[in-house]
């Protein structure tokens, strides 16, 4: 039986698609994230009396607020299900760099959120009559998403080990993420306001910094997080 | 092919592991038995290079731990309790996605070839979370000598088993076992390990406290030997 060394690459690709494909037959994970999306949004909707000046300064502050919540579900949902079954030792019992497991891992959860954030833009889109479809917006997104999922990921698989890991995860998150969540806010604010774009330029390179170090950290540190 | 001198583990102040020594040649089957609690589960992870030790020496199949964990864990297959599959995969999935995690090249032929020796060709396009807890272990046996390890260690592989389940799980290790390879057990169920292993080590409080090959029982029966090494 022929054998190689799996690269970083190709051991992060076969987790992905693991994942992937696991959650497209069960459905578990992004039908617990958009229920709660959709809920929250249209809780906004009929609680707040909405005129046309007020519903464009409250947009990412909701839609912010939907995606962290929603991010939250879902990290701890993808961790949980490698946890119970003894998986995630199937993981590191694998011959391969461990920051494979976590690029694997962080991806995946990133596309849920992405898939989940499609799903919702058009139906808050509808219901606020903004329109969210511009490609500055959506960069703002991916790149909000991006640092979110980056640090919820190493954290979700520290709290994964505890007991109470559903309440653990986001009361670690939440004052990590504080940086990449206002930065993410400020700018969607600012975009949807008509500001120049020279006035979101320091939101946005907050968001790089912050999505670069964190991915860094992670990548530093997993091993040691998940080790015994 | 396991090494082990003065292993000592412990979690906070509670010492686990006491200065523990071990060897296995290569071929053994040893059964590792010993109460709840003697630190069974802690030594087999620390084998696995899923924890680490505290003090002592570790070598498995010519590699230190924790520092070339990679290439002890190219070389180890591990089966426990739980299944360590996927259940919304199918078989067939699941056992891809580990060859591609252990580098395999020709994943087909592998995939059907452990299929076959876990008794479960049949059943490949189907979910594992559909399965049995004996056909799951059975796909777990498949799942850890997928990558053909020289090293393989089971820790309570009969957990939740009816007998038929035992029976079957008894000729599958008995194949991995004869492949040559050398085995690490643990398990409470003294009638299989007596029938499986060709020595016999009792765990108690944090150290190997007695050794016997199937030679040495002879005369006497591995319950026996079992409650006279607990007493003494």
């Amino acid at each position: 039986m022929k054998r190689s060394s799996p690269s970083l690459l190709k051991a992060t690709l076969a987790i992905v698609q693991k994942d992937l494909a696991a959650e497209f037959r069960s459905r578990e994970l992004i039908s617990a994230m958009l229920v709660f999306s959709l809920l929250v949004i249209l809780i906004f909707n009929f609680a707040l009396e909405l005129d046309i000046k007020v519903r464009q300064s409250v947009t990412a502050g909701v839609l912010w607020t939907t995606f962290a919540f929603a991010g939250t579900l879902g990290l701890n949902r993808s961790m949980s299900v490698e946890k119970d079954r003894g998986c995630i030792d199937g993981l590191l019992l694998a011959p391969v760099d461990r920051s494979a497991i976590y690029f694997g891992k962080a991806i995946s959860n990133l596309a849920f959120m992405l898939i989940v954030e499609a799903i919702v833009l058009p139906v808050y889109s509808m219901l606020y009559n903004v329109n969210l479809f511009r490609l500055d917006l959506l960069g703002v997104i991916l790149l909000g998403s991006i640092g979110y999922t980056a640090v919820g990921t190493l954290l979700s698989a520290m709290a994964v080990q505890t007991r109470t890991r559903d309440v653990l995860l986001p009361i670690l998150l939440f004052p990590i993420a504080v940086p990449v969540l206002l930065a993410s806010v400020k700018a969607s604010n600012g975009l949807l306001a008509g500001a120049e774009f020279a006035e979101v330029l320091t939101p946005l390179n907050i968001l790089i910094v912050y999505d670069i170090v964190f991915i860094a950290v992670a990548f530093m540190v997993f091993d040691f997080v998940v080790e015994e | 092919m396991i090494e082990v001198k003065k292993l000592v583990k412990r979690f906070g102040l509670k010492v686990i592991l006491r200065g523990l020594d071990f060897h296995v040649e290569p071929g053994e089957f040893v059964a590792l038995l010993g109460p709840n609690g003697a630190g069974k589960t802690t030594f087999l992870r620390i084998l696995s290079s899923l924890s680490r030790p505290s003090m002592g020496e570790v070598q498995v199949a010519g590699y230190k731990l924790p520092h070339e964990a990679a290439q002890v864990r190219a070389r180890l297959g591990v089966v426990s309790h739980l299944p360590l599959l996927y259940p919304d995969l199918t078989a067939e999935e699941n056992l891809r996605f580990y060859a591609r995690m252990y580098g395999i090249e020709d994943q087909e032929q592998r995939l059907t070839e452990v299929l076959e020796m876990v008794g479960l060709e049949h059943r490949r396009k189907d979910l594992v979370g559909a399965f049995s807890r004996g056909m799951q272990q059975r796909l777990a046996i498949g799942r850890a000598v997928l990558h053909d390890p020289e090293v393989m260690l089971f820790d309570e592989p009969y957990t939740g088993l009816d007998q038929d389940a035992s029976e079957m799980l008894d000729e599958v290790l008995r194949s991995v076992a004869a492949k040559g390879r050398t085995v690490v057990m643990t398990s409470h169920d003294l009638a299989r390990a007596e029938d499986l292993a060709t020595r016999f080590d009792i765990l108690s409080r944090g150290v190997i406290a007695t050794s016997a090959t199937r030679d040495d029982l002879k005369t006497t029966n591995l319950l026996a030997f079992y409650k006279q090494s607990l007493e003494s």
